[in-house]
């Protein structure tokens, strides 16, 4: 528990000064978003502790260097949890990691996204300066969204000091289901049950079989595994690893990751499914047929890459002119889509 | 370039019925949903397609004529208010329903498409459109963008912000930006957030693409009422702490209950000094548990009525009380303000009660009507716009109502914007770091300041004269600024 905030604005501010390039880092748990980046080391290891929660407002601030582990634990004595599943890779992972990272769990079409929970940061841009932006409520549009601009932006705008994000209660009860279906099969059961109210809460189609979780009251799951039948169980491990990249799908050799309209036809070599399709692993670059569907596709282990353009390169020089933050994220102008598929 | 030949411009790029130049044609566009502000633009464009859009920009930003931008103009913070020597650049023509993709769960709208014509299009699928501001009958989905707009569902369902998946985005620049699309995700920045609540500061929004959400399987509405907005506020706490996530919970105090009811015969309890109305949703089974489950937290809670609708034709009786609160007050005065803060749940009491000692002071009666689940309080504050100075008080009493929001860690708006109306607030609650942070966000779109001058952000200063007037607040008139 300690508030190194001074110091670390500080540090930004002699970088400013002397042309200096630093890199951001948490509990360096996902190193591949930052291994392009050069300069010196800016930990934010020690920028910690649980600052405010209150279980009933469904918020809690912590700062940024917080273990995702020690907020979980917190949520989980008062039956709450982050939606979001943000991963924790090996273990690890900071609260400010997971909202720089923007990666959000198996849950994320029916939960939200980990921007969709940021309701407030403090952070420190490129002049040094200490900022607060959005607040600790659900609803508010004081301002522009600076604090959920915040998120996937690989700290390449500031670095956040903390956050405040929207909690939830755990569901009362939750079960996996299994069929046996191929891909296409898959595909056009996710369709249907998008629209229709099951307690969904996350599916992975791998190797011939759907895997769908359910959440929810015990009579409101109880009902659906009544109604949609399939091999029921109590375990939910599947979707720890699915989250934490601890699956049988990560160990492989290369993996890439899609992102589509979910009823966006096979391409014929996936290897997962999640997300109701629209998320998907493959174990090589299709991205022409991506594109053709409208999505995008980067390397699991893709450094955070941001795309070039007019208006991304003048956002990093509106926060952080001098280039200090993970500068080497920002393609360069001109440099039109740079690595994605999009 | 002269004024002139800029009209010139715009008269060839647009259907004679798209350019409104006559003064009495004009008058409608002199306001917004916050009516206490009129201004006459220079000219009114309604442009058809996204190509006219275009045209309009170019041609204004190449002169730097002012762009305001105007959805259906229902917004209560005067985001849409005209400027004297602006375009107020409306898109209410644009208004076709591109798509409803139901393989995808999501529609692709043009900018004027009324909020509730997504969920009646959708509804013949089972599905429908998550955010629903009260004026969801006229305003348009645009503004919804423009504003991150709210409605009675945010708790369980998320503002705009969380409802948008896509948006085209025209620049002043004149470059067209497609943000996000049919997946839930896009590399680079997140500008779909930043533009959800822009107030149109920071480009035209031509096309947006939403997601549906299915229909619940059943859902029911709750009516308890309470001897106070106190005991009231206590039973918000405690339904969320018991771990429920309500689909909606409004809450409306005495004088409102009382216009409301006057207005719409809804079967409110007339001697209640607040009332809960509590949305629940769910599959059959679950709300038979659920609705257990509030009722005991609200009856410990100190509720001395519990009322239950179960069908939707009682439902709509019910919610037509809550709907209707607003012309209900504005037949028991002259004239109201609507406030929009929103504060952390577990002030509501406190708040509601200092609100009503501020009433007294001013002698001006404040009917609450408004989103409780939320903390997003809306005071409407009564008053005749006759009684010479009447409104400047109003303004006062407001202004103080929000910061207090802020004093308690909450915000000056929840879900009506900034618009003209909290320019002073804002620079309350933001320092002047973050205000430059801002207008460098700005300066990233909209360099030279065509789109929308004067909304949203105050200027530093404005600011930095109000700062010294705060340190004699309440010696002297709080606020004597560039007032509207």
């Amino acid at each position: 528990m300690a508030d190194r905030g001074d110091e670390l604005a500080a540090s930004i501010r002699d970088a400013a000064e002397s042309g200096q390039r630093l890199v951001v880092r948490g509990s360096g748990s996902k190193p591949w978003l930052t291994a392009t980046c050069e300069g010196e080391v800016l930990s934010v290891a020690g920028h910690t502790g649980v600052m405010d929660y209150r279980p009933e407002e469904l918020v809690l601030t912590a700062r940024a260097g917080t273990a995702l582990d020690e907020i979980e634990a917190v949520l989980a004595e008062n039956g709450q949890h982050l939606a979001f599943e943000p991963p924790r890779i090996g273990g690890g992972g900071t609260l400010g990691g997971a909202v720089a990272a923007g990666l959000s769990g198996p849950g994320r079409p029916w939960r939200g996204s980990v921007r969709d929970a940021v309701l407030g940061v403090t952070m420190i841009n490129g002049y040094g300066e200490m900022l607060a932006f959005g607040g600790q409520v659900m609803k508010n549009v004081a301002g522009y969204d600076v604090s959920r601009l915040q998120a996937g932006a690989y700290g390449t705008l500031g670095v956040l000091l903390s956050v405040s994000v929207r909690v939830q209660p755990s569901p009362e009860c939750e079960r996996t289901l299994h069929f046996e279906q191929d891909a296409p099969e898959a595909l056009a059961t996710m369709r249907d049950w998008a629209r229709l109210p099951w307690p969904v809460s996350a599916t992975l189609h791998e190797r011939q079989t759907l895997s769908v979780r359910l959440s929810g009251s015990h009579a409101g799951v109880a009902g659906a595994v009544a109604e949609l039948g399939g091999e029921c169980s109590d375990d939910l491990s599947l979707w720890d690893q699915l989250r934490d990249r601890g699956h049988r799908l990560f160990g492989g050799p290369v993996l890439w990751r899609a992102s589509y309209p979910p009823a966006a036809p096979l391409q014929g070599d996936e290897c997962a499914m999640e997300w109701g399709g629209a998320q998907r692993w493959y174990r090589s670059d299709v991205s022409e047929h991506v594109r053709a569907q409208r999505g995008w596709m980067r390397r699991a282990d893709a450094p955070g890459q941001l795309p070039g353009g007019t208006y991304s390169a003048r956002i990093k020089k509106a926060f952080d002119p001098q280039g200090v933050l993970n500068a080497s994220l920002n393609a360069h102008t001109g440099d039109g889509e740079a690595s994605d598929a999009h | 370039m002269s004024r002139s030949l800029v009209l010139q411009q715009l008269k060839s790029i647009l259907p004679p019925a798209s350019l409104i130049t006559d003064a009495a044609a004009k008058r409608p566009y002199e306001t917004d949903g916050l009516t206490a502000l009129r201004e006459q633009p220079w000219v009114v464009v309604l442009p058809e397609t996204e190509a006219q859009v275009a045209q309009v920009l170019r041609i204004c930003a190449a002169c730097e004529v002012p762009v305001v931008a105007r959805g259906a103009g229902t917004g209560l913070s005067g985001g849409a208010r005209p400027v004297s020597d602006g375009v107020v650049l409306g898109l209410s023509k644009m208004n076709r329903i591109l798509e409803i993709d139901i393989d995808n769960c999501v529609a692709r709208l043009q900018p004027g498409v009324r909020n509730l014509a997504v969920t009646e299009a959708a509804a013949e699928y089972g599905l429908y459109y998550a955010p629903d501001p009260s004026s969801q009958i006229a305003c348009s989905i645009g503004g919804n963008v423009a504003e991150n707009a709210g409605g009675v569902h945010c708790l369980k369902y998320g503002l705009t912000v969380h409802n948008v998946v896509g948006l085209k985005l025209l620049t002043v620049e004149g470059e067209v930006l497609e943000l996000g699309g049919k997946g839930l995700d896009a590399p680079g920045y997140d500008l779909l957030a930043v533009l959800c609540g822009s107030e149109g500061m920071l480009g035209i929004v031509t096309e947006v693409v939403v997601r549906l959400l299915p229909d619940p399987a059943a859902r029911l509405v709750m009516l308890a009422a309470f001897a106070d907005t106190e005991l009231a506020s206590a039973a918000v706490n405690e339904t969320i702490k018991a771990g429920v996530i309500p689909a909606g919970m409004e809450m409306m105090d005495r004088l409102a209950v009382q216009a409301a009811e006057d207005f719409a015969h809804a079967g409110y309890p007339r001697g209640a000094g607040a009332i809960l109305l509590i949305e629940l949703d769910g599959t059959a089974a679950e709300l038979a548990a659920l609705e257990a489950e509030v009722t005991a937290v609200v009856r410990a809670a100190g509720a001395f009525s519990v009322d239950v609708a179960r069908d939707a034709q009682q439902q709509a009786i019910m919610w037509k009380g809550r709907k209707s609160a607003f012309p209900a007050v504005g037949r028991i005065a002259p004239d109201y303000y609507c406030m929009d803060g929103t504060i952390p749940r577990r002030r509501l009491g406190e708040v509601l009660g200092e609100i009503n000692l501020l009433s007294r002071e001013y002698g001006l009666e404040v009917a609450n009507v408004f989103h409780a689940g939320d903390g997003n309080l809306h005071p409407l504050i009564l008053y005749d716009a006759n009684v010479p100075g009447e409104l400047a008080r109003v303004e006062e009493m407001g202004g103080r109502i929000l910061e207090r929001c802020v004093e308690v860690g909450g915000t000056v708006t929840g879900e009506h914007g900034v618009g003209v109306e909290k320019l002073d607030q804002m620079c309350v609650q933001f320092t002047e770091a973050e205000l430059r942070q801002f207008e460098r966000l700005k300066a990233v779109f909209d360099p030279a300041g065509v789109l929308n001058p004067g909304k949203a952000i105050p200027t530093l200063s404005r600011c930095a004269e109000l700062g010294g007037m705060h340190v004699h607040r309440g010696e002297l008139p709080f606020r004597n600024l560039d007032r509207f």
